[in-house]
């Protein structure tokens, strides 16, 4: 059950035939429901994206509850109001980084559970698999204390230390979404044939060779599931910034909404365009590679 | 491993024990330290060696001279109930419709799917728009004017339901996935045995298809209580977890990062959090590993 469901997973799904049954009154009821639901979930995003696009002082004139006004100034304004070129920026400096490493040390872990069998492979992947489940807040202390006693130069961090430092944030990042990646890769590593790693046993190849040229390739499809979701949840992380940056010009997109509230707070077509320009990133991914974002939770959670 | 080369065995080592000491050294390491920490008294500042063990003291503390311990406990169990008889059974209700050969079923899917994407933080700023008291969608709808106006966000009395149908708005979509996921992986011949028996649709969901996913129900269980413990950004986002909105990883969080930072104190709570979490993790990597055999 575990390789089939993986593979129909990752594999683009096959329309499955279209046997239309003739409609009857308890599939009405079912379409309309579906369909008020549908629009009812819509609407706050929709909601949001309409009075972005209108006049402040038309909507304060007319009510929101209204048609007309419309303007993209709110979004120039919300762009330079909300400093979203440098968080933006501190964004990135924060996710490629978590990101690109975190694959790096699941893929070798997977690797290692997938194709040896330790006596101790069973304990190491419940150590990493459970990492990810516990709160956050759980780690708070001890590292809150950890970054600000460990001691920097002046020159390296402005605070002294690894406290306010993306440094600190990332190696976060990556020690808890490490064990939900290698969970994900070792069970999609098991569903290869063993044939191809022994063939190149045959050949000589060496465990680097092995893991590098021939495992990591036929990874892709799980890999780029996974690369799409860690963005996504890179980028939507709020606390650990929060929790270990101090300075305002430093902090990634996501934490920075904490201050924009205060900034926002008066013009809400003002705060409706900065939610939209947040939003943006997350619906781009979702749109373009909603394939990858699903097979990356469901291979996650529901394995077997 | 018969053939392991000297390097091959360095090179085995290394890949085990550099995300080894990762994880150990910056989630496990520091959860045992919570622990520890939670029977002190340190203050965070004066060396390690200062520190007095005070037993359960931290504990008797939070329990009986801290005011919102009381509430954020309520709160986060009120927010597991609601999360569960709310989003959750309607997560799962949608996704058994949208199972069937459905016109729309992808487009219902992808819009239910949507808010998933968006962080918490960001569901709490898009709601503000709904729920603001002056310029929000929903006291006008209402038609409250002056001082009937409400204040979804800020009254203390609702805030906490106006924050449970935001967050829950997210965690629909979530649970509907999931559990597609695993009705995809349901053997056809189960169903059409049933239907074959005579069987109607909801007596072949309780009897045949619920218990076959016994596996993603118990994913399901674990996913809700850990995200109702570990909701934050939106209460932080709106008022940073005070008035209404108190649950135990704002407080710990105000008690750690704040200015008085009250480490020993801050660790109780978060020991709480631990204790919990960790009989539902339990469960979740028994399922998990039972897989693994």
């Amino acid at each position: 059950m575990t390789a089939t469901l993986q593979k129909e997973q990752l594999a683009p799904r096959p329309r499955p035939q279209q046997r239309r049954k003739p409609l009857r009154p308890a599939r009405v009821v079912l379409q309309g429901f579906l369909i008020l639901m549908a629009v009812g979930w819509i609407f706050p995003i929709a909601w949001a994206v309409y009075n972005s696009l209108r006049d402040y002082d038309f909507t304060s004139v007319n009510g929101y509850f209204s048609v007309g006004g419309f303007t993209l100034d709110n979004y120039i304004e919300a762009w330079s109001r909300g400093n979203f070129g440098q968080t933006f920026y501190n964004t990135a400096i924060i996710v490629i980084p978590s990101v690109a490493i975190t694959l790096l040390l699941a893929s070798m872990v997977a690797f290692v559970l997938a194709r040896f069998s330790f006596p101790f492979n069973l304990t190491l992947l419940a150590l990493f698999t459970a990492a990810n489940l516990l709160p956050q807040q759980a780690l708070l202390v001890p590292l809150f204390r950890l970054f600000i006693n460990f001691e920097l130069p002046y020159s390296v961090s402005d605070s002294g230390s690894l406290y306010d430092t993306y440094v600190a944030v990332i190696a976060v990042n990556i020690a808890f979404q490490t064990g939900f990646c290698t969970f994900v890769l070792s069970n999609y590593m098991k569903t290869l044939p063993r044939e191809l790693t022994e063939a190149a046993l045959v050949d000589g190849a060496g465990v680097l060779r092995r893991y590098w040229q021939i495992v990591l390739p036929l990874c892709r499809p799980a890999l780029a599931a996974l690369a799409t979701l860690q963005i996504t949840w890179v980028y939507n992380d709020f606390f650990w910034a929060v929790a270990f940056m101090r300075t305002g010009d430093k902090m990634p997109v996501t934490s920075s909404l904490q201050n924009l509230r205060g900034q926002f707070f008066t013009d809400y077509n003002l705060l409706s365009a900065g939610s939209v320009i947040v939003a943006i990133p997350t619906l781009v991914i979702f749109f373009l590679l909603q394939r990858h974002l699903r097979a990356g939770l469901t291979l996650g959670a529901t394995k077997g | 491993m018969r053939t392991l080369s000297g390097v091959d065995v360095l090179t085995v080592a290394l890949m085990i024990a550099v995300p080894t000491v990762v994880v150990v050294g910056l989630v496990w390491g520091p959860a045992l330290a919570t622990v520890l920490l939670s029977f002190t008294d340190w203050n965070g500042i004066g060396s390690l060696g200062e520190i007095n063990f005070v037993g359960w003291q931290n504990y008797e503390d939070a329990t009986t001279n801290y005011p919102p311990f009381g509430p954020a406990i309520r709160h986060n169990i009120l927010w597991l109930v609601v999360f569960f008889l709310g989003p959750t059974l309607l997560g799962i209700v949608l996704a058994v419709m949208l199972d069937r050969e459905l016109r729309g079923s992808r487009i219902y899917q992808s819009i239910f799917f949507m808010p998933v994407v968006l962080s918490l933080a960001l569901v709490g700023f898009i709601w503000q728009l709904i729920y603001s008291r002056d310029q929000g969608l929903l006291n006008e709808v209402l038609g409250l004017e002056g001082g009937a106006r409400i204040d979804w966000f800020g009254n203390s009395d609702i805030n906490l339901w106006a924050v449970l149908v935001a967050a829950g708005w997210r965690h629909t979509g979530y649970i509907m996935l999931l559990y597609l996921a695993g009705l995809k992986a349901v053997d056809p011949a189960l169903r059409e045995a049933a239907a074959v028996d005579g069987a109607g649709e909801v007596r072949t969901f309780l009897r045949v298809i619920w218990p076959v996913m016994r596996p993603v129900n118990i994913v399901i269980l674990v996913i809700t209580v850990i995200e109702s413990l570990r909701a934050f950004d939106i209460a932080w986002v709106i008022n940073k977890g005070r008035n209404g909105l108190e649950l135990l990883s704002t407080l710990v969080t105000q008690n750690v990062i704040g200015e008085a930072s009250r480490v020993g104190f801050g660790s109780a709570l978060a020991t709480i959090m631990i204790a919990i979490s960790t009989v539902f993790i339990v469960i979740y990597l028994i399922q998990v590993m039972r897989e693994q055999k």
